[in-house]
């Protein structure tokens, strides 16, 4: 195994998890969903790094398997040079405290009987040994840091609004002070006005803390705005990475162009123009052969059917899987 | 009449223990023959219930307190709020077609497609055989691109995916030819690149059947690609109503103009989203004068005592703001 590379607090290497299909009394195994195939890449220290892509297409259980709250059937994660797959499941759970999950849907991911003083110090009393005085300080200066006050803390999830609710779930991920958070979708089940307060509080999170963030996101606008470099996904694996703007600006794969043509502009005169793609995306437990994306492409040719293209630079930190890229 | 639709001074109320809490407050609302026309607001502010009022589909304890939703039906002008159950379901399917949010949960599992879209056109058209069913189904069908027409009729809901689904629940909705459709929000729950597809399978279909859209949606963008007039709601009412162009252009109302802002500033220049401060207020909770005041960056004393009325800030465009006009709502 090379060495890892200095400056990637989070080293992924062909991560890979397949689910188990069983059948009939005996729970046979018939087969396997391919949930994440092959996915490498890796996170740099304070860097936001974001997979976007459509639902099903293994972005969430990369997210989990990279924590190992789902188990990863092969591959390799590095965690500041140390190799987490190898990890007792005591230990990963200590390392949880360097390494934070924000969950999606704040409604169900809060237990409904817990007060915010019982949500915001469990993580603490699970990691930390405090006096309570300090567990006490420590709360509520992470309730200041997400515009929450101290009279709060009595309070029950059903009392907050869904933003609020997510603030609660952002400091109950943070509050152990990681250095590495995975976020999964956490905007998409909020309002418009209420995403753009949370997206501002993470990212002002983001700076303050010196996190590495994973974003998991399928809304292309915030994955845009939020992150430095981006892992576009299809049917469990990369088709194309790279630096945010660049590969918004010039997409090279062609799935990724689809994508970013179908998010419908906000200028009525200037409608975007669609690459539409036919059919839908095919099932995971029975994946194409060669190319996962050559029965919706256009420029699907006997190669792509046949073989499946590995991800080749297109320029400085651009990669794309494809093989009609000059 | 010359209008499809003619909503006027609708009001909606709903129970919370004994007293009565309004929903929506004195909203009009006309309706264009072959137009498609868009509600946009976030949730809470009275867009799906003005569309299951319509079609007499409030469940309880909401309910219309007052106003009237007139009707040019194929054999003449009507009240639907009038209508008893009898007549409703003559309406349903028929003259107005609804399609929602989760195509997964408004088909029902138990059925195959088939059985699903001959209970639509057995409704209204009883006489109709067996053979003639399959033919009208299997041309819908087509008509909303579905691959392999004839294996989705045997199939049940639970074999298709997401996108297919909707386009079957579209397929139903028109199958009768109604000329008016509601699709609250009907892309939601769908990917983009499936969005993009059911969005311009609509808009296609508007043109062939000439079918006016009421499209609901929470998302400016599908409202910029798809209608051509727009009514912005807020805590419920309409508080800006506008041409599509006119609306995104000359943006009037503070409202629409943080929504817009809060979209557009995504992957803009600067690095911190614009926001609009607080929260949507619950139904019954609205603030005292401009239901928008306590949000707003731009209120003053006025705002937070008396209640702006819905009136031109220039022709063809309603804005409800003291910053347009003076005018006090009665």
């Amino acid at each position: 195994m090379s060495e890892v590379k200095t400056n990637a607090l989070l080293d992924v290497r062909h991560l890979q998890v397949y689910f188990p299909i069983k059948k009939g009394v005996m729970r046979r195994v018939v087969g396997h969903v391919h949930a994440v195939e092959d996915v490498s890449f890796t996170v740099g220290r304070k860097e936001v790094f974001a997979l976007v892509g459509e639902s099903g297409c293994g972005k969430s259980t990369t997210g989990s398997a990279i924590l190992r709250l789902l188990e990863p059937t092969g591959g390799e994660v590095f965690f500041e040079g140390e190799n987490l797959s190898l990890l007792s499941e005591e230990a990963m759970r200590l390392k949880r405290r360097d390494m934070q999950f924000i969950f999606q849907n704040p409604y169900s991911s809060l237990n409904p009987r817990m007060n915010v003083w019982k949500l915001l110090s469990e993580p603490l009393k699970v990691h930390f040994d405090l006096p309570p005085a300090e567990l006490r300080e420590r709360v509520e200066e992470m309730l200041n840091l997400i515009g929450m006050t101290p009279d709060q803390l009595e309070r029950y999830p059903h009392q907050f609004s869904g933003g609020q609710k997510q603030r609660i779930s952002i400091a109950r991920a943070l509050i152990t002070h990681p250095s590495f958070v995975v976020a999964d979708e956490p905007v998409s089940a909020l309002d418009v006005s209420i995403q753009a307060q949370i997206l501002n509080l993470m990212m002002e999170l983001q700076q303050e803390m010196e996190l590495s963030l994973i974003f998991i996101s399928h809304d292309l606008n915030v994955v845009r705005h939020i992150s430095s470099r981006v892992g576009v996904m299809y049917l469990g694996s990369i088709m194309e990475m790279g630096e945010t703007e660049d590969v918004y600006r010039h997409p090279a794969h062609p799935y990724t162009q689809a994508l970013l043509s179908a998010v419908p502009s906000h200028d009525p005169l200037n409608k975007s123009k669609h690459i539409v793609l036919e059919g839908d995306v095919p099932s995971p437990a029975n994946p194409p052969s060669g190319c996962p994306f050559h029965t919706r492409c256009a420029r699907c040719t006997e190669e792509c059917r046949q073989k499946k293209p590995d991800l080749q630079a297109t320029g400085p930190d651009h990669f794309a899987a494809c093989h009609h890229i000059e | 009449m010359q209008n499809l639709l003619e909503i006027n001074n609708l009001k909606i109320t709903t129970l919370r223990g004994k007293s009565t809490v309004r929903l929506l407050d004195k909203v009009d609302l006309s309706i264009r023959k072959k137009c498609s026309f868009g509600i946009v607001g976030e949730s809470g502010c009275g867009k799906s219930i003005t569309a299951n009022a319509i079609l007499g589909l409030l469940p309880y304890p909401l309910r219309v307190s007052e106003g009237s939703i007139r009707y040019d039906s194929k054999a003449g002008e009507m009240e639907l709020l009038k209508l008893d159950r009898k007549q409703l379901r003559e309406v349903r399917g028929q003259e107005i077609s609804m399609i929602f949010q989760e195509p997964m949960t408004s088909l029902d599992p138990i059925f195959t497609v088939e059985m699903q879209m001959y209970e639509a056109l057995s409704f209204h058209h009883p006489h109709m055989t067996k053979a003639e069913m399959r033919e009208k189904s299997l041309d819908m069908l087509r008509q909303v691109n579905i691959p392999r027409p004839e294996q989705t009729l045997a199939s049940y809901p639970h074999q298709l995916s997401g996108g297919q689904l909707q386009r079957i629940m579209i397929a139903i909705a028109l199958i009768n030819d109604p000329r008016l459709l509601l699709a609250d929000e009907p892309t939601t729950a769908l990917d983009v690149t499936i969005q993009a597809q059911i969005l311009r399978l609509m808009n296609d279909l508007k043109e062939r059947n000439d079918t006016s859209i009421i499209m609901i949606t929470h998302d400016l963008g599908v409202i910029a690609e798809t209608c051509e007039e727009v009514a912005v709601f807020y805590a419920g009412q309409i508080v800006e109503q506008a041409n599509v162009v006119e609306l995104f252009k000359q943006t009037a109302h503070p409202y629409t103009q943080g929504l817009l802002q809060a979209v557009t500033s995504l992957g803009g220049e600067s690095r911190k989203l614009y926001t609009i401060p607080g929260i949507v207020p619950p139904g019954g909770q609205w603030a005292q004068g401009c239901r928008f005041s306590d949000r707003c960056s731009r209120c003053t004393e006025k705002c937070r005592q008396a209640m702006p009325a819905l009136t031109e800030a220039s022709p063809g465009h309603l804005c409800r703001c003291f910053l347009h006009s003076e005018e006090v709502e009665a």
